[in-house]
């Protein structure tokens, strides 16, 4: 439940994300091999209440391993996680959520052909007991439903609504406001975005925000700069397995972080190849020159 | 030597055009709330009369008017449909793949099938026979004993189903074929060839055992208790659907199994559940059967796991999982009933009957992949 003082504790201190507050979520030097294969070597991260820790990578950089180590799916081969300063060792995916750690996976967070409140207590349904025989309390839930997405800024209006019929965006916001309801800390969000078009992924990061207005650490992964940049307050690069930089936000802006993520010079060389292929065409004339500009960091 | 580049620019272009709308974005959409929820509402109110049209249940209700109404309407068949006898006849039929169809419905909505189903309702009869002819116990040990047999059987197809992953339709197509072999030989080597249990001198508590399963209410022509256990099993099930947490589980079980995982909905233990239930029913039906008659045929049931199916689908179970009615899937019992009676009374070649039920298949079918499209379709 949300009642939990810890996180209003904290939250209190650091609404700003005060770096003296220590972090809900730490990932100390962790390293992981799948045989000889390097998926994480020597990754550190932290994510603080009130704040948003992007994760950036290209594909094959280490992001879903290194989502699984946090969320309890594998242990670290070396390294340690801290939950609240303390180093934990989790068991399973189960016991992370029961640290308030909650991931939301893109595709595979709600099921189309079931209502959003029954969406929304999948899982953990309020029950109520007649006699030995207990039933599902439908009208708490809807109840509580209702306020918890009027909080996400979601209007639900019928309850009985299938989840299917419902946005990408609005699908994420169910899976968010559930976990938050449920009791996350920390929110590790996996590419929330990357199924999504542009207005839908504004509102997905919106939802972002708000999580991380209600006091949630949140941990962003996804591999579009543009979108991490303007809700994140840490961003940490990953390649091949490697942190290739951590930085606040006055740290670094859009186009440098564009720029680091995507490897300045290969993007040049895309740029070139496109030129290459379509000289004639203005679609892709356009398009080699946006990549000019992003290798160059011009944005 | 040029590389096929198009593929590899594309996405990343496409991703930087959105960059720099969504950055405006963010405070866009944080105004445009008022007005998203706004059209919320709209969609809301144009779907409240189409909404009880888009129940499952509602398409085999009309369809189950219709047939009723063909059939009185009828000059052959009219007198006898309108009577009682008419009605225990069709009645007779439909409670046979009632108590099964609603199993069988919860467990397609949980995404699985059972075709050992039909074979089982034999088998469990056959047992409760020759454990009162061979042994002579009293009738409700006899019945007890099959339905822990029956439970066997549903753990073996749920366990088999859940922990080898492969498709229910196979794993208990193999079933139902050991099941159909087992049942045979092993009556015709007790029986003395015979294909036929029948328990001449019934032991203890067959009266009652008769009374409550296998008897029948009212005046002459009468109407069997076995319609009461029908009534009963389609109530539990439709509690069990939509007002219990487990009934949430079967949705997920079915509709997207991965990500009821991910949020601590035990999916195999919800399935092995459903196999179960519907083993539990096969075993209501054999019982029944037995105890009307005092007597079991060894290849009793082969066959019936598709009437269930096709009760299930009329009644608008979703093939693939993760929608359904079990009302429906009653209703779609009823309609098998009457079609397969109805041409009798009608004095049509009973093949007819089949062809009859194949076009609402077909229907049934057809109108759940629309709901599911509709249901599907994303309003952006």
């Amino acid at each position: 439940m949300t009642g939990n003082p810890a996180p209003n504790a904290s939250v209190q201190e650091a609404p700003g994300g005060s770096p003296r507050a220590v972090p809900l979520l730490e990932a100390r030097h962790v390293s992981k091999y799948f045989g000889s294969v390097i998926a994480l070597r020597d990754v550190s991260l932290e994510v603080r209440a009130g704040e948003v820790t992007c994760v950036l990578g290209d594909n094959g950089a280490g992001k879903s391993s290194l989502i699984k180590t946090l969320s309890g799916v594998f242990p670290p081969d070396e390294g340690e996680i801290l939950v609240d300063g303390n180093p934990i060792h989790f068991s399973g995916p189960r016991e992370a959520r029961a640290h308030g750690i909650a991931t939301v996976f893109q595709d595979l967070a709600t099921v189309p052909m079931m209502s959003v409140w029954r969406n929304f207590f999948l899982g953990q349904e309020p029950t109520r007991s007649f006699g030995p025989i207990r039933f599902l309390d439908q009208g708490r839930a809807k109840d509580v439903m209702k306020v918890e997405m009027a909080k996400m800024g979601i209007n639900v209006s019928d309850p009985n609504q299938y989840v299917g019929t419902l946005s990408g965006g609005e699908r994420q916001a169910v899976a968010i406001s559930r976990a938050v309801y449920f009791g996350a800390r920390v929110l590790i969000l996996d590419e929330p975005t990357s199924a999504l078009g542009v207005r839908q992924s504004g509102i997905v990061l919106k939802y972002v925000l708000q999580a991380r207005d209600m006091g949630r650490g949140v941990i962003l992964i996804t591999h579009n700069p543009h979108h991490a940049y303007p809700v994140g307050d840490r961003f940490v690069l990953l390649k091949l397995g490697r942190v290739m930089g951590s930085y606040t936000k006055d740290q670094i802006n859009v186009a440098e972080l564009t720029q680091m993520m995507a490897g300045g010079e290969e993007l040049a060389q895309l740029s070139h190849e496109l030129q290459r292929l379509g000289p004639d065409q203005p679609a892709i004339r356009e398009a080699a020159q946006e990549l000019a500009q992003d290798a160059a960091g011009e944005i | 030597m040029q590389l096929p580049g198009p593929g590899i620019p594309g996405p990343g272009s496409a991703s930087s055009e959105e960059a720099g709308d969504c950055a405006m974005d963010v405070p866009n959409t944080t105004k445009q709330a008022g007005p998203t929820s706004g059209r919320g509402d709209r969609v809301v109110a144009a779907r409240t009369v189409t909404r009880i049209f888009r129940r499952p249940e509602v398409g085999a209700a009309l369809a189950a008017l219709a047939i009723f109404l063909i059939f009185a309407v009828n000059p052959v068949s009219s007198p006898l449909w309108l009577s009682q006898a008419g009605f225990v006849g069709w009645l007779t039929q439909a409670w046979q793949f009632g108590i099964m169809a609603v199993p069988v419905g919860l467990l397609m909505i949980g995404g699985e099938f059972d075709l050992s189903a039909g074979v089982l309702t034999g088998a469990t009869a056959i047992m409760i026979g020759l454990l009162a002819n061979e042994f002579g116990w009293n009738i409700w040990l006899c019945i007890a004993l099959s339905g822990v047999f029956a439970v066997l059987v549903g753990l073996f197809n749920g366990f088999l189903v859940v922990k080898t992953k492969l498709p229910s339709f196979i794993v208990t197509l193999a079933t139902f074929f050991v099941l159909r072999g087992t049942s045979v030989g092993l009556v015709e080597a007790i029986n003395a060839n015979s294909t036929v249990v029948t328990v001449l001198n019934p032991p203890a508590g067959t009266d009652l055992a008769k009374a409550i399963f296998g008897g029948s209410v009212g005046s002459q022509p009468a109407f069997p208790v076995a319609l009461f256990w029908w009534l009963g099993v389609t109530i539990l099930g439709m509690v069990i659907l939509s007002r219990t947490t487990v009934g949430n589980w079967i949705f997920a079980a079915g509709g997207e199994p991965n990500a009821a995982r991910n949020v601590g909905v035990p999916v195999g233990a919800t399935k092995i559940l459903l196999f179960v239930g519907t083993a539990l029913g096969a075993w209501l039906v054999g019982t029944i059967q037995f105890t009307a008659g005092l007597s079991a045929v060894s290849e009793q049931g082969v066959g019936y796991e598709l009437y269930y199916i096709v009760a299930a689908v009329v009644g608008g179970c979703l093939l693939t999982g993760g929608y359904g009615s079990v009302l429906g899937a009653s209703i779609g019992a009823a309609i098998i009933g009457m079609a397969l009676q109805g041409v009798i009374y009608a004095r049509w070649p009973s093949q007819w009957g089949f062809a009859f039920l194949g076009i609402l298949l077909l229907f049934g079918v057809i109108v759940n992949a629309v709901t599911f499209r509709q249901a599907q379709r994303a309003r952006r």
